[in-house]
């Protein structure tokens, strides 16, 4: 049974690393439905949050593969329940058809929307939600004409109290003092 | 004091103790080339005939000395040339170091002359690469090259360096790697998955054990025997598995999968424990998987985290070096003797020798067999043979016949199945281990495709001794065709030059035997003979691999003969 599931894979940063991670994904045919890359809240470390729809077992195995790959550090999945997470999506209206409409202002506030831009052209209105909520919003405003619509990649945090890569960093760090005391003792 | 990148190159290489370096010049890697003359005595240069070349006598190199082997190309072509040898390295878990030459740094990206984006390329068969634009990065991403290619699971890593950084000034201080944040080569072990696998083992009635390539790439062979003598349990193995444990031990019970034995693969799925040992559950191995051992609890020994359950759900997964696994299992499981269920075994090892074995070794049919080949060599050559095989039909009948005692003495392209894999394999195998008798068991197909490297053997002077098993067909294609393409020969003939004439072009001697009374004679003089020798001999046509189980079979569906009609 296919479900949504979030992959996170925090890695050094460096040059091609993208390219490898989603080698992983089209190898095995498997579709990334959204990816994005930013720093992590640990200096120097990125952190890539992909969304796929696939059954666990295949998950399973990619995230796997990419916990292999040499400059990751570790990557985890998680099906939505255990995350919060949260798209940005942006739309381009029309202005006069804006303007024309009696609803503009009740439409911005039940979609708790938010207006960027206006111009003589055209306005950008800015939702953040999830991906059902900003296609609500995207079918709502098609009446108006919609000129260009785009929605980021999915971003996410785990409900868990602590990033699970940090717990992971304080066993390496252990593990990398005892290798340099080991080495030390072995040198003298 | 400053030295150039290309000093820097060869200073690492030398620093990491490589003896050889397999290569083959040209314009982006030629400030290397020139540094080379330069440390001529500290490392030596082989100048093979084509870079593919290159690359399978490094592995060649690699598999029979489990050290690192280095290769060298220059950029576009000559790095392109390399990707097959990579992409067999990858699979087949040979530590390799790559090291290719690229365009300027100022001209990445414009399409500049032989320049290909081999990073790019190699991404998906390299455990590692990287592009090198400053000289200073040299002895770094050299040092961190070896440390990934050697450590864990082995495999091929490429260095890619701009002409200008191979120019460029550095000081030089070289450091081997041995830490890597994002890389854990060595696991730690889970004792309590050890202790369990031990229970589960000392439960069972019919265990077995499976045993792949993990032993030898962690140099456990004596572990491995150790387990296998306390637990009494039978063990059959992968190709590469092979040289893990001696052919004649009493418990090793030959070879699974495609064309195994009969009884290793029947009874996969008759035994009521699986003990996988470094081994990943290949389809060659497993047949259709929906049919296979799922009577049996998995227990499965690995260093790779990505190999567990990715075919076979693993009951108790046991992640580490079977270096430190597998002697801690060792002395938990209980000393017994399982005579009876080995006993099943060797009762179907008397089918398979009374319809398949003898009839091959000992053919009775006018033409000659490969497998009474493969025979006489074991009869004639000593404990320290290395065999090398192509691939094909022979290198089954060789995996299957040939008698292995010591470690790392047989060499074959197992995942990948690389044809034009053997000659320049070979070659390397015996500048790895000039000690030994290289044998390599080869067919007329794949000694074609890299033929030119008898180039090579001739200007190294190098004793490989080439038994070619001539069919005139591409026989494994041949086989299968006969049996599921209705004896339909699709571009299968082969009309082949003379090879004795060819071999005597590049200065090595040779012999053609086309029938049997000459054959042990044959045998016996290129043995003798100190140098490379080329022994062809004409192979019935029609000879085919049996047993076998064909695509889509169960394990349990081994068939010793093609279906009557």
């Amino acid at each position: 049974m296919t479900n949504t599931y979030t992959i996170t894979a925090f890695s050094e940063n460096h040059i091609g690393l993208l390219n490898r991670i989603t080698i992983i994904f089209t190898r095995r045919n498997v579709n990334i439905h959204s990816l994005t890359v930013s720093e992590s809240a640990i200096r120097g470390i990125s952190k890539f949050t992909i969304v796929v729809i696939e059954t666990q077992e295949k998950v399973e195995k990619v995230v796997k593969q990419i916990d292999k790959l040499v400059e990751v550090l570790k990557a985890f999945y998680h099906p939505n329940e255990e995350i919060v997470y949260q798209e940005i999506a942006l739309y381009k209206v029309p202005t006069e058809a804006l303007l024309a409409s009696n609803n503009l202002e009740s439409i911005i506030r039940k979609h708790n929307a938010r207006i960027l831009e206006v111009m003589p052209e055209y306005t950008v209105i800015e939702k953040t939600g999830h991906c059902e909520e900003t296609q609500e919003l995207f079918e709502i405003l098609t009446e108006f004409g919609v000129r260009q619509f785009t929605r980021s990649g999915r971003v996410a945090v785990t409900r868990l109290s602590e990033e699970l890569l940090t717990n992971y960093l304080k066993e390496l760090d252990e593990k990398e003092l005892q290798l340099v005391t080991q080495l030390h003792e072995t040198s003298q | 004091m400053k030295i150039t990148g290309s000093q820097a190159v060869l200073l690492s290489l030398i620093e990491e103790g490589t003896e050889f370096i397999f290569g083959y010049p040209g314009g982006a890697i030629m400030p290397v080339y020139d540094a080379m003359m330069q440390y001529q005595d500290q490392i030596k240069h082989i100048l093979t005939r084509h870079e593919q070349g290159a690359i399978h006598a490094a592995q060649g190199y690699a598999r029979v000395t489990g050290r690192v082997g280095v290769c060298m190309a220059t950029s576009g072509p000559g790095a392109t040339n390399l990707i097959t040898g990579i992409a067999d390295a990858m699979i087949d878990s040979t530590p390799l170091v790559c090291i290719t030459g690229q365009v300027g740094s100022p001209l990445l990206g414009t399409d500049a002359f032989q320049e290909t984006d081999v990073v790019g390329i190699s991404m998906p068969v390299t455990k590692w690469n990287y592009l090198v634009t400053k000289s200073e990065e040299i002895p770094w991403a050299i040092a961190k090259a070896f440390y990934i290619a050697s450590t864990g699971r082995p495999g091929p890593v490429l260095i890619d360096i701009a002409k200008d950084a191979q120019f460029g000034p550095l000081d030089f201080h070289y450091k081997k790697c041995s830490y890597i944040r994002s890389y854990v080569p060595k696991p730690t072990i889970n004792e309590e998955a050890v202790s369990e696998a031990a229970k589960l083992i000392n439960e069972s009635k019919k265990p077995y054990i499976l045993f792949g390539q993990g032993i030898v790439l962690g140099n456990a062979e004596e572990e491995f025997k150790a387990f296998v003598e306390k637990s009494g349990i039978p063990a059959a193995w992968t190709i590469l598995g092979v040289t893990a444990l001696d052919t004649n031990h009493p418990l090793n019970m030959g070879m699974l999968g495609m064309h195994g034995n009969y009884s290793t693969n029947i009874l996969t799925n008759d035994c009521d424990t699986i003990i996988a040992v470094g081994m990943r559950f290949d389809d060659r191995v497993t047949g259709d998987l929906k049919r296979y051992a799922n009577q049996a609890r998995i227990i499965h020994l690995e260093i790779d985290s990505a190999e567990i359950n990715k075919i076979k759900k693993a009951d108790v997964a046991i992640h580490g070096d079977v270096k430190d696994t597998l002697p801690m299992l060792t002395k938990l499981v209980e000393k017994r003797d399982h005579s009876a269920w080995v006993a099943k075994f060797r009762e179907l090892d008397k089918i398979e020798k009374e319809k398949v074995i003898d009839l091959e070794m000992y053919p009775t049919k006018e033409g000659i067999t490969m497998a009474e080949v493969i025979r006489i060599l074991n009869e004639k050559t000593k404990d320290n043979v290395v065999y090398v095989t192509d691939v094909g039909q022979h290198q089954m009948f060789a995996s299957r016949y040939c008698k292995r005692q010591s470690r790392r003495s047989f060499i074959t392209s197992g995942g990948l199945g690389t044809m034009g894999f053997g000659l320049p394999a070979a070659f390397g195998a015996k500048m790895g281990a000039p000690e030994k008798e290289v044998v390599l068991i080869v067919g007329d197909g794949g000694l074609q495709m890299t033929i030119q490297e008898l180039g090579t053997i001739m200007q190294s002077e190098a004793a490989v001794k080439i038994v070619l098993l001539n069919n005139k067909y591409l026989g494994m294609v041949r086989q299968w065709q006969q049996l599921f393409f209705d004896s339909r020969y699709s571009q299968t003939y082969m009309m082949n030059p003379d090879f004795i004439k060819l071999a005597e072009a590049f200065g090595i001697k040779g012999k053609k035997i086309l029938d049997r009374p000459n054959l042990v004679g044959g045998v016996e003089e290129m043995l003798a003979h100190s140098g490379a020798y080329l022994l062809e001999v004409s192979i019935e046509k029609e000879d085919n691999v049996f047993p076998m189980v064909p695509t889509g079979a169960s394990v349990a569906e081994v068939i010793l003969e093609p279906a009557k009609k």
